[in-house]
């Protein structure tokens, strides 16, 4: 893999990024391309590209560049973009904060720990997964117990396996992924539980790494203890009711030494906390205009420290938009000022960007909280004077719902504040 | 466990005492590296003795020492007619000097047992009278208004309550670490992963057989927590039953870092505490423990069940708290004794003494058992020459994170390891989980309950896989050997194809 390292980090820098992913390296490019002139990506990794690069299955890229690549291409690829524009990269280097007045203090293997000045600063740190913690599995606590992108870790990185015989818990993408690369090292996976009574990931996903091998997903179904002193032993699965309470009387036992939990995503915001940004309590990423900038002048963030993309490519559009920005703010040019707000009403989890102008184009992501066929994505004023609706056939929590909003659209609204409801037709 | 001795040495922590071959015979090895035989191990290296600590686990303080509540009582709850009851008081005085000598966290947070109705007021009033006869300072009656100033966050309801300014907070696991590391530095023979599987008098003698061979020596202490009754009978001593007793506990997420500050105390019935809240010393509120018997001293599994029994009692008199902040919960054993109290003495087999029945609170108690415990060394014959070289205290443990900018920047400077963020959760640098394994930290659990490294809300997802890396470097041993806490505790295994083995082992 290619790199760059910065000989030295003197002086000023117009733009820092914090976090070398597909976001970080798609917002310094794009940084770059609106005329900043120094831009420097941090990444705490020993190589730049983020979580893509232990994604060695194909699939990504597909919108983006328009091919089929792994995920350590497409990651190549963002890279060596933002290299042969001029971006600095310094890998093996952690963005401890951003202070008030925008001096990012880093630790890096190379460097030590410095304060480095920058005229604008872009978040995108990216996601972690929820752990066995966020659903209190009572039992045991043997070693076994792990996420699967830890397992995905230990397998791509470390070329070791986390066990012999592995339950999956949620059906989550990266966990589905794994069913089937775990497969392919000859671990024998038992079976896929999720508590919904739809699955979580890609439907593409279910197909290809779970029906194609035969692995059995048990829908309305959960773990409800693990046994094993020093390593799991077999867990304890029941089926679950229409309020997803455990129905203890049909449980039956799983054995298997390892269990890989793959029960969603959340940002990473330890910076974000620090540095006091605002927060939306559902997504828990911080809270942005329709320019991606957070509720600090100037610190700007995109992927999946904001919201979490299910795919890499609109990543990279988000990316495209925060790095514009940055490049722009650090130059002395403000984003235009957002005149509505949007919140998110019945059947919407969240929707991002959290405000938006009625003089531009943007795209509006969201994601629904329930499964619903035949409904319509209706766009309104508190008042209900002002109603649009999009036909859509299937929303699917596990789909995020990329939906185009711009002046045409919204010539006859006059308000402040917008709401997004998916509703039955 | 031979790898890590010999990192130690060759680190030059472990400060071999004077004699430079191992002696055939030693005066006291001690079965247990608990709370109870790490302080007792510290406080025999005060005297020119060759004592040697056995711990089956790979790291002291592995037993029910890691898995309570970590609280030093106020003193005043246990009966002072009891053998507990006098050493918990004892016990609790002298935690501060230990604190100050080792450098663990020790705070006197103060306790408050409340009254929810008029029933309860005799109760507390008898424990108010029951510790000022043992000499406990500063009890006190409040008032439901003092209560409510000063822990708004109670329920409304509580009428009164007891304060007791005596009662403080530890991590006792790292209270067991820095015991046991400082009683090495003066000398003490300690290993770990070694199960002591028999025990045998002749000539005044015990040869004590273990996994890992036999020792011989005068004096045997039976400190093995849940397992000192099978010790009493392979030393052919009097039958020592013990009863586990299991108490969950749930810590709760930091958002509720302090809703409340004291430890609260339901008022008690005859038969229990009752369930806690628990201000741990890290800041992190902590409810628990329940209280039920079981047959398998090695049962920790935690149940739905015990999580609706904390939560119903405690949201009686702290409302605002709910399973909804559960961010990790454990259990831990109890080693009830018949009598319920402690057994501590000499028994009819000469040169073996029990240290047993050690269940709450034993660990407040452990300082001034482990004074006990000498003391009765010496009544049984054993002479006590005071070394001159005895050193107290500890090397203070790098905290980067809390360290200001400039020292950070000089630090990392200075030292390379001190450039790369290990945990994104606590904040944990290399160099620390460095200086962790240094000081005798061999898996997984080692580092997390002596750095917080995986203990954070991402529960090791980072850190794991970086903290392995280096577990593996430096003790020399392959990837998949790394350990979550010893014995069969794997995390990962060798590829089954073969392929790619160079990468899990450079
Ligand atoms: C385990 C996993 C598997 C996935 N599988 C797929 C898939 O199969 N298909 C698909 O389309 N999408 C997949 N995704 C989603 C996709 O990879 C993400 O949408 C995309 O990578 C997000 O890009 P990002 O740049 O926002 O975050 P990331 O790729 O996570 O990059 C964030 C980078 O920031 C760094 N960082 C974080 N904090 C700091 C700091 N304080 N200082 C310095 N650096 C920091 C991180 O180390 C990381 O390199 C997966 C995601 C995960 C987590
Ligand atoms: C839920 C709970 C909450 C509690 N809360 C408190 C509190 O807040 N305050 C308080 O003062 N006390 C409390 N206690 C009590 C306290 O934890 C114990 O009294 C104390 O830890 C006992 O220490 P120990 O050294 O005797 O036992 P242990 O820590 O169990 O040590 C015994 C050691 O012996 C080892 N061992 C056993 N057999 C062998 C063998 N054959 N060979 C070698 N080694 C062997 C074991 O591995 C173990 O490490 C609580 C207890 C529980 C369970």
């Amino acid at each position: 893999m290619i790199s760059s390292k910065p000989a030295h980090l003197q002086g000023v820098y117009d733009v820092v990024v914090a976090g070398g992913g597909p976001a970080g390296l798609g917002a310094a490019l794009a940084a770059r391309e609106a005329g900043a002139e120094r831009v420097l990506v941090v990444d705490r990794e020993k190589e730049a590209g983020g979580i893509l690069l232990q994604c060695i299955h194909a699939g990504f890229g597909l919108h983006h560049f328009k091919e089929e690549l792994t995920g350590p291409e497409y990651a190549g690829r963002v890279l060596r973009e933002a290299l042969e524009h001029g971006v600095d990269v310094l890998s093996d280097a952690y963005a401890l904060d951003v202070l008030p007045d925008k001096r990012i203090k880093l630790m890096s293997a190379e460097h030590g720990v410095t304060l480095i000045e920058a005229r604008a600063a872009v978040l995108s740190m990216g996601a972690r997964e929820r752990t066995r913690a966020a659903i209190r599995i009572p039992g045991a606590r043997p070693a076994g117990v792990l996420t699967a992108g830890f397992a995905q870790r230990l397998v791509n990185l470390q070329g070791c396996l986390p066990g012999r015989r592995v339950a999956i818990l949620g059906s989550g993408d990266i966990g589905l992924i794994m069913a089937r690369r775990l497969t392919l090292e000859g671990v024998e996976v038992v079976g896929v539980f999720e508590l919904m009574p739809y699955a979580n990931g890609l439907n593409r996903n279910i197909v290809q790494c779970l029906r194609d091998f035969d692995i059995p997903l048990h829908l309305s179904t959960t773990v409800v203890q693990v046994h094993g002193r020093e390593r799991v032993e077999k867990v304890t699965v029941a089926p679950v009711d229409d309020h997803l309470k455990p129905v203890l009387s049909k449980a039956w036992d799983v054995p298997c030494d390892t269990l890989l939990v793959s029960i969603g995503l959340i940002p990473e915001n330890e910076l974000s906390r620090q540095m006091n940004l605002r927060l939306d309590p559902v997504t828990n990423g911080p809270v942005v205009n329709s320019a991606m900038e957070t509720s600090r002048d100037g610190v700007f963030a995109c992927g999946n420290v904001v919201h979490i993309h299910d795919l890499v490519d609109f990543v990279s559009a988000e990316a495209g938009l925060a790095g514009r920005w940055a490049g722009l703010a650090a130059q002395g040019r403000r984003p235009p000022e957002d005149n509505v707000r949007l919140s998110a009403g019945e059947n919407v989890g969240y929707c991002v960007p959290h405000s938006l102008s009625t003089e531009r184009e943007h795209t509006v992501y969201l994601r629904v909280r329930k499964p619903m066929e035949q409904s319509v994505i209706r766009l309104s004023s508190s008042d209900g004077r002002f109603t649009v609706d999009k036909k859509v056939r299937y929303v699917f929590p596990a789909e995020m719902i990329n939906l185009k909003v711009g002046p045409r659209m919204l010539q006859n609204f006059h308000g402040d504040a917008l709401r997004i409801d998916v509703l039955p037709r | 466990m031979l790898c890590a001795r010999r990192s130690l040495r060759s680190r030059g922590l472990v400060a071999r005492p004077a004699p430079v071959t191992m002696p055939e015979l030693l005066d006291v090895v001690i079965i247990g590296g608990g709370v109870v035989g790490c302080a007792i191990a510290r406080e025999l290296t005060r005297y020119r003795l060759r004592v040697c600590l056995l711990e089956k686990e790979c790291d002291v303080g592995f037993g029910t020492s890691k898995a309570n509540s970590g609280i030093i009582h106020g003193g005043h709850h246990s009966d002072p007619r009891s053998v507990k009851g006098g050493l918990e008081w004892e016990g609790n005085q002298l935690w501060d000097a230990l604190a100050a000598d080792l450098g663990f966290g020790f705070k006197r947070i103060g306790e408050l047992t409340i009254a929810l109705s008029e029933a309860d007021l005799p109760v507390l009033e008898n424990l108010l009278s029951r510790g000022r006869a043992k000499g406990v300072t500063g009890l006190e009656m409040w008032t439901a208004e003092h209560v409510r100033a000063a822990e708004p966050n109670l329920s409304q309801d509580i009428i009164a309550a007891l304060h007791a300014p005596t009662t403080g907070v530890v991590n006792p696991y790292e209270a067991c670490f820095c015991l046991a590391e400082s009683a090495v530095r003066n000398g003490l023979d300690l290993r770990t992963e070694t199960t002591v599987l028999g025990l045998s008098l002749a000539d005044g003698i015990w040869a004590v057989d273990t996994s890992g061979g036999t020792l011989h020596t005068r004096f045997v202490l039976n400190a093995a927590g849940l397992f000192s009754g099978d010790i009493a009978a392979l030393a052919g001593a009097p039958a020592l039953a013990i009863h586990p007793r299991k108490g969950e506990e749930y810590l709760l997420d930091k958002r509720l870092q302090g809703h409340i500050t004291r430890v609260i105390f339901p008022c008690p019935s005859p038969v229990s505490k009752g369930i806690l809240v628990i201000p741990t010393y890290d800041g992190t509120l902590m409810v628990g423990p329940t209280a039920h018997s079981v047959e398998d001293p090695l049962d920790l599994t935690t149940s739905a069940a015990g999580s609706d029994e904390v939560f119903s009692s405690v949201q009686r008199f702290a409302p605002g708290i709910c399973p909804r902040d559960v961010i990790a919960q454990f259990a831990g054993l109890r080693a009830a004794a018949d009598g319920d109290d402690f057994v501590i003495g000499p028994t009819s087999q000469k040169g073996f003494i029990n240290i047993a029945g050690i269940q709450s609170p034993g660990l407040t108690a452990a300082p001034a058992i482990a004074l006990r415990v000498v003391g009765l060394l010496r009544d049984e014959g054993l002479g006590l020459a005071p070394r001159d070289d005895f050193a107290p205290g500890l090397p203070a443990p790098v905290h980067f994170m809390s360290l200001s900018t400039e020292a950070q920047i000089e630090l990392a400077e200075r030292d390379p390891r001190y450039r790369r963020m290990s945990c994104r959760c606590e904040f944990i640098t290399e160099g620390e989980i460095l200086d962790a394994i240094g000081r005798g930290a061999k898996t997984l659990d080692g580092i997390k309950f002596r750095t917080r490294a995986g203990m954070g809300r991402c529960q090791g997802g980072f850190c794991a896989a970086r903290c392995m890396e280096l577990l593996a470097r430096e003790l020399d041993i392959p990837f998949t050997d790394v350990t979550k806490r010893g014995g069969g505790s794997w995390v990962a295994i060798p590829r089954l194809t073969g392929v790619a083995q160079e990468a899990s082992h450079d």
